[in-house]
């Protein structure tokens, strides 16, 4: 299988035709330009409900860049073409309120980043700004969203503490919380736990696993054993390409493509 | 060994040359104080001048002064802040923007006495505002607004763009995120900028000569009604400030003592300089300690 | 399921809420730029006037030595010669500059190199402090101190070219002084480390390395001090003497552009000749800041180039 002679990389790119697979979200033909630079050429991917896919590659490969052009992150800084199909809508069209489709699509950063407010502030935040001003109903939506995000008991007396006050991993834990408390459908991650130390990490890969059963997540990583623990399908990203993209643990033990066999026993990247 | 001589020649001139300047900044700040500090007293600070007597105080012009500076912040202030808002959070990097910015360079580079005859020209004889606080304010504005526009663009700048993306990726629109998350994370350095522009216009004479004009009318500090012509906050009447006022009475010079009066004068003005610095000076040390005791 | 798929094709609050923004920190932004525009066009075409609608000669404007709009010349030209305000005003200017650079250097190199200590906690902060006092207050030093001592050293009035350099000089210092500390600051330490491990003294590593690094941001503050001096109104006047002739000497009254507007515009008629002349002489000091920042702008482009 270590053919290492293989002239052009092959691909393996997975495609849910079946009708078991509900689909959340998929890519048809998407570009992403820098400038006169293209990061990322022809992402054809689909990623089924209430599963958590892996986005894994080495620094440049470009998966970042196509986790953040899912919710538009990149308006105004790179070019993107192509579709991206939501509820039957191609978001990546200015038909769509982009603020609007920011609420189902959730996104949590690679350094925590929660406002220098309160943690009760920083999760009802948002919903304040859209007109919720009921202060029960507030306080429920702070309750589950630290609940899903495993640190209710942690902060449910401290919750007008500053949220600065927090360790990274529970900011990052707070952002996960922030995030769900708009009821997204699906929340991208950004190596969530690249820049918290090993216990953090395992925290937040468990409620990651908890948090599936209600939300279709796409996780980048560059933490094999993360992607391999965490992720049911898992797509390797190579020079701006999707190579292979298949059940996580077909990718582990079988990859189809050489090169993604490679980096994941860390021949290189 | 040469090169060891002219090093120690070097030193020693360095030394000489920093002596004599901090000599000089000595002596011009003692000068100020220690001829201006014996003159102040509540009556100084608080009688009307008088213009052809001795005794006369410079409580009309104080008031104006603050007044005037009240005036220009309140104007200049939100122009200055949404400015830098789009500047620093919405302008995109081409030639319009770079000719924006170089227009607000050249003014905040325009000499002040050019930016006040503008405002003579514009509001005095044109608008007919007449030698006015609000011309004053005006003209003060023009003069703040470069100045106060980049406080705000520097400070907003210097939010992380984290919070910028945890906002928008919350739904949020830019402006919201700004507005709500940036500008509060900002205001303490925001209001160190504020403070410090504002003792650059308490200060300033040149562009207020022809605006709030040379003449300080009595005041009937019991009418506060802004219409009558008496009042304090009347904003159509003539208004010398301090700064004006040490100006006038030396190139004009009938007062008797107007050596005295302008010594305690500026004494006024350097105290309430140096006051706004240390303000901003211990407000942005505050900054300083919140900032790095959150990491 | 259909709520969230409308709602996703129709304006939101946010996006309300987005333009509303853009459209009123535009608008601030805008309004800038519109006072900008129209000081210059206020400035110009009153201060073209006395060329387009007076008829005076621009070159005779620019070389005459008389000042005295209210009389004519033997061949019927107004006497517009403004030669002895702007040659008072680049004197001051130069002057004050060549004085306050070698200064301000000194003291940013001993505050920056020499002893980090006392200059940090004691020099910066009092040359930061005094770039805020107001000119009028350096005005009145002047008159009150300066002007006696040339009087007494040179005789005559005292007023004059001399106690003008001397008022700008201390004015400039403490801002040339500051931003000069600042270029030196932006030197990176291991040049000086460098320079050190090689062998060269103190002194060697300040003059060949830290201030040859350091020559665009030093020439920076230097213009810049000099846009504020051949700015500067109140200080200058208060102390120049205010006759419009060519200055013979340094000791002797003269004047400068700014000194001549301060005290004309008050005195003369809107839109009169004498009226329209003055504005003349504010159109140069509106061109003269422009070149500063020209200057400053190319000092910054070939120091960006090194």
């Amino acid at each position: 299988m270590a053919d290492l002679q293989t002239t052009a990389p092959e691909r393996n790119i997975l495609t849910f035709s079946e009708p078991e697979h509900e689909l959340a979200l998929a890519t048809k033909d998407l570009h992403v330009y820098y400038g006169e630079n293209e990061a990322l050429r022809e992402a054809d991917l689909q990623f089924e409900r209430y599963k958590i896919t892996a986005l894994i590659g080495a620094s440049g490969s470009g998966k970042s860049t196509f986790l953040r052009s899912l919710n538009r992150m990149n308006d105004g800084v790179a070019r993107v073409t192509g579709n991206i199909m939501y509820r039957d809508l191609d978001i990546n069209s200015n038909q769509i309120d982009v603020y609007e489709m920011r609420r189902h699509i959730g996104m949590v950063f690679q350094r925590p980043n929660p406002f220098a407010k309160s943690i009760y502030d920083n999760i009802t935040f948002a919903l304040r700004q859209r007109g919720v001003h009921d202060k029960q109903e507030l306080d429920e939506i702070v309750e589950t969203s630290l609940r899903q995000a495993a640190m209710w008991d942690q902060v449910k007396d401290e919750l007008h503490k500053s949220a600065l006050a927090l360790s990274g991993g529970q900011q990052q834990r707070l952002c996960i919380a922030r995030a769900i408390a708009v009821k997204p459908d699906i929340l991208l991650l950004d190596e969530p736990a690249s820049a918290l130390d090993p216990v953090a990490t395992a925290q937040i890969e468990d409620t990651l696993l908890k948090l599936k059963e209600n939300y279709t997540i796409i996780i980048v990583t560059h933490n094999m054993q993360q992607a391999a623990r965490v992720s049911d399908y898992t797509a390797f990203f190579h020079l701006g390409r999707v190579l292979e993209y298949d059940e996580a643990r077909k990718i582990f033990t079988r990859p189809k493509v050489t090169i993604t066999n490679d980096y994941i026993s860390g021949n290189f990247g | 060994m040469k090169a060891k001589t002219a090093d120690k020649i070097a030193t020693a001139v360095f030394y000489a040359v920093a002596g004599l300047v901090v000599l000089i900044l000595a002596f011009l700040l003692g000068y100020i104080l220690l001829a201006g500090l014996p003159k102040l007293s509540w009556h100084f600070l608080a009688a009307p001048a008088q213009a052809f007597s001795a005794g006369g105080g410079i409580g009309i012009q104080l008031f104006n002064s603050f007044y005037l500076l009240v005036l220009a912040m309140l104007i200049s202030f939100p122009i200055a802040l949404g400015a830098g808002i789009y500047l620093n959070e919405y302008a995109k990097q081409n030639w319009i923007t770079n000719v924006v910015r170089t227009a607000i360079e050249i003014l905040s580079s325009l000499p002040s006495v050019v930016v006040g005859l503008f405002g003579f020209l514009l509001f005095v004889v044109q608008f007919k505002l007449g030698f006015s606080i609000l011309s004053g304010a005006l003209a003060l504005t023009f003069f703040n607004l470069p100045l106060l526009t980049r406080s705000v663009e520097t400070s907003l700048a210097s939010i992380p763009n984290l919070q910028r993306e945890a906002g928008l990726a919350l739904g949020l629109s830019r402006w919201e995120t700004v507005t709500k998350v940036i500008l509060p994370a900002a205001v303490p350095s925001i209001l160190t900028g504020v403070i410090l522009s504002a003792g650059r216009v308490f200060g300033e004479a040149a562009a207020l000569i022809y605006t709030s004009g040379q003449s300080a009318p009595a005041l009937n500090f019991a009418d506060w009604n802004p219409f009558n012509i008496a009042s304090p906050l009347n904003p159509l009447r003539p208004a010398e400030t301090l700064a004006v006022h040490i100006w006038k009475i030396n190139s004009e010079g009938i007062m008797p003592d107007a050596s005295a009066v302008s010594a305690g004068a500026s004494a006024v003005l350097v105290i309430a300089v140096l006051l706004f610095n240390f303000l901003a000076r211990w407000l942005g040390n505050r900054l300083y300690k919140r900032l790095t005791a959150n990491d | 399921m259909d709520k969230i798929k409308t709602q996703l094709q129709q304006t939101s609050q946010a996006t309300h809420s987005e333009r509303r923004g853009r459209l009123i920190s535009l608008s601030a932004l805008s309004l800038i730029v519109l006072v900008v525009i129209a000081i210059f066009w206020f400035v110009a075409t009153k201060g073209l006037a006395t060329f387009f609608e007076n008829h005076v000669d621009f070159w005779s404007f620019l070389s005459g030595k008389t000042w005295d709009p209210g009389v004519k010349n033997a061949s019927g030209q107004p006497l517009f010669g403004a030669l002895p305000m702007i040659v008072g005003s680049f004197l001051i200017t130069v002057l004050a500059a060549l004085v306050a650079t070698p200064f301000a250097i000194g003291t940013a190199v001993f505050m920056n190199e020499i002893e980090p200590r006392h200059g940090a906690k004691i020099i910066q902060p009092v040359t930061e402090l005094l770039v805020g006092i107001p000119s009028v207050v350096y005005g009145f030093i002047g008159l009150s101190v300066v002007v006696p001592l040339v009087r007494n050293t040179f005789g005559g009035s005292g007023f004059g070219i001399l106690s003008g350099t001397v008022v700008l000089f201390i004015m400039i210092l403490p801002t040339v002084t500051s931003m000069t500390a600042d270029a030196l600051k932006s030197v990176p330490r291991y040049y000086r480390e460098a320079s050190l491990a090689l062998g060269a003294t103190r002194w060697q590593t300040i003059y060949k390395v830290v201030l040859r690094a350091a020559t665009p941001g030093i020439l920076t503050a230097v213009v810049f001090g000099m846009a504020r001096a051949f700015g500067e109104a109140l200080a200058v006047q208060m102390v120049v003497g205010n006759a419009a002739l060519l200055p013979q000497n340094l000791v002797s009254p003269s004047s400068t552009l700014t000194s001549v507007l301060t005290q004309g515009i008050g005195n003369t008629v809107m839109g009169s000749l004498q009226n329209n002349a003055l504005w003349s002489l504010a159109l140069v000091l509106l061109v003269m800041s422009l070149v500063f920042n020209l200057v400053i702008r190319l000092i910054g482009r070939k120091g960006a180039l090194r």
